[in-house]
């Protein structure tokens, strides 16, 4: 079937209106969830739209966010289509039951607006909740607009609900800076969303009186072990399924999706890895400096749960050199939590770049493109070996 | 009963979609204390048989027959609820001895 593109509809809306309206265009059978800053504009907005009839969602307003996931996971396995929205200690709240959601293999999707844990108190981004969950078993995908926010929250449902993965799906967009930012995106029309997402059926829905099943029994020293290994097998098999729906939704949209997306990559010398809205200021510094004649690329990881090691090491195994960048603090570790998993990636592949780790934009510390080039200028020094020290740096710290 | 490796459980998640599979794991080795009924007190209410948690007051033409001793855990609700006390716990070691 050759399908048209679709002449998108040109809006501007803030990433939290973005994902409110794709939830209204998936309509989801029931969406459960906790109002928490900066996600609140999701679940006020929705909440309109199911107070106005215009979904057909059974809208559960919980007293919390660990009553909101537990809600989410009942109302899958009873098989329904499933949606919530969380931020920062929200998802903290939720930690617990995330490995109930991901361990029954129910298909929920989540819109994550990260936010920073306290204390002490901040609302801002950074991805602190998201790398708190990310040994859950939920895959994570990561949003560089609201563009992306908008795409990611449609595809999140396909992926999850394949009948190959059937893992729970949350896609993460940085609090305030997508989450409250203005920007222009394409809306699709309502009915062509519809069909994408087309009609859940669930395999072994808790409705069905007529083939009762057991959800979530005691799973003790005999299978429990097994049961986690087919968790771990569902999300080696995301790694194929994910770029699938992407191509598919490119295909409709002319965005296309895949793991990860490499800017001026190619034939870069000294290379970026970051993941959200910091990938934004990137490509304009890129831009600079390959004005400049400096060979500079980036890495935009978009699915970080399963991690694409493979891709990633082969995209930059070449580099001289490579800084990545972790909004997030592993307290106590050598380096932050994407760090580890792209030098792993990169040893585990035979290949031995040097490799640089910069923590920034903790509470929502503004990363400027200045602070960008400082870390290019510091990759050409470390590649000439006029700058040595541990490998876990600070930027937009003052020191 | 052999294990199935990862790859061979079909289902995902643990899930069971064959109902009333609890027969098939004997419990019975967790019990402690095992319920003894006296005969001679039992009038077969049926109390017990609504009581157990684990349907294991074996039942046959409206007479309590014993205690399925493959699952009975010796939770004790049967001795507990019996209204005429004609089910005592015994401990399961001089109750394998037939010591009660």
């Amino acid at each position: 079937m050759v399908l048209q593109k679709v002449k998108g509809n040109p809006v501007a809306l803030d990433g939290d209106r973005a994902v409110a309206e794709a939830m209204r265009q998936m309509n989801p059978d029931v969406v459960a969830a906790y109002p928490i800053t900066p996600q609140t504009e999701i679940v006020m907005r929705f909440s309109e739209f199911v107070a106005n009839g215009e979904v057909d969602t059974e809208f559960i307003p919980v007293e919390s966010e660990h009553a909101a996931m537990s809600a989410c996971i009942g109302a899958s396995a009873a098989g329904g289509r499933v949606q919530t929205a969380t931020a920062g200690a929200g998802l903290a709240f939720m930690w617990e039951v995330l490995w109930v959601a991901s361990g029954t293999r129910l298909p929920i999707v989540m819109h994550l607006v990260n936010r920073s844990l306290s204390a002490p108190l901040n609302i801002h981004c950074d991805h602190s909740d998201s790398m708190g969950a990310r040994d859950a078993g939920w895959i994570q995908l990561y949003d560089e607009t609201v563009q992306e926010a908008y795409d990611n929250a449609i595809q999140a449902l396909r992926i999850a609900e394949h009948p190959d993965v059937m893992l729970p799906t949350l896609h993460a967009l940085d609090g305030f800076i997508l989450g409250h930012g203005l920007e222009r995106l394409e809306l699709l029309p309502d009915d062509m969303v519809r069909e994408f997402v087309g009609v859940y059926k669930p395999e072994h829905p808790l409705l069905d009186v007529d083939h009762p099943v057991t959800y979530g029994p005691m799973d003790l020293t005999d299978y429990f072990f097994e049961h986690k290994r087919q968790q771990a097998a569902a999300m080696e098999k995301a790694l194929e399924i994910i770029p699938q729906i992407g191509e598919e939704y490119g295909t409709l949209t002319g965005r296309y999706y895949g793991l990860m997306e490499g800017y001026r990559l190619e034939d870069a010398e000294f290379a970026t890895v970051a993941l959200g809205s910091t990938a934004g200021t990137i490509k304009t510094v890129v831009d600079e400096l390959r004005d400049q004649g400096v060979k500079a690329g980036l890495l935009k990881l978009r699915c970080f749960r399963p991690f694409p090691a493979t891709i990633l090491a082969k995209a930059l195994g070449d580099k001289k050199a490579i800084a990545v960048l972790d909004r997030s603090l592993s307290f106590g570790s050598q380096c932050g939590p994407l760090f580890f998993e792209v030098v792993t990636a990169l040893f585990t592949h035979s290949f031995n770049p040097k490799v640089v780790n910069y923590a920034y934009g903790l509470g929502g510390r503004d990363t400027v493109p200045e602070q960008i080039h400082q870390i290019y200028r510091d990759l050409i020094k470390i590649d000439s070996k006029e700058l040595t020290g541990p490998p876990l740096r600070y930027l937009g710290l003052r020191e | 009963m052999a294990l199935k490796t990862w790859k061979e459980i079909e289902n995902k998640g643990g899930l069971i979609t064959d109902a009333g599979n609890a027969e098939e794991y004997e419990t019975g080795s967790w019990r402690s204390h095992r319920p003894i009924i006296d005969m001679d007190r039992c009038t077969h209410c049926m109390i017990c048989w609504v009581y157990c948690p684990d349907s294991s007051i074996q039942v046959k033409e409206g007479k309590v027959t014993g205690i399925d001793l493959a699952h009975c855990k010796g939770c004790g609700i049967c001795a507990h609820e019996c209204p005429r006390k004609a089910i005592s716990m015994v401990e399961e070691a001089s109750a394998k001895e037939g010591v009660h």
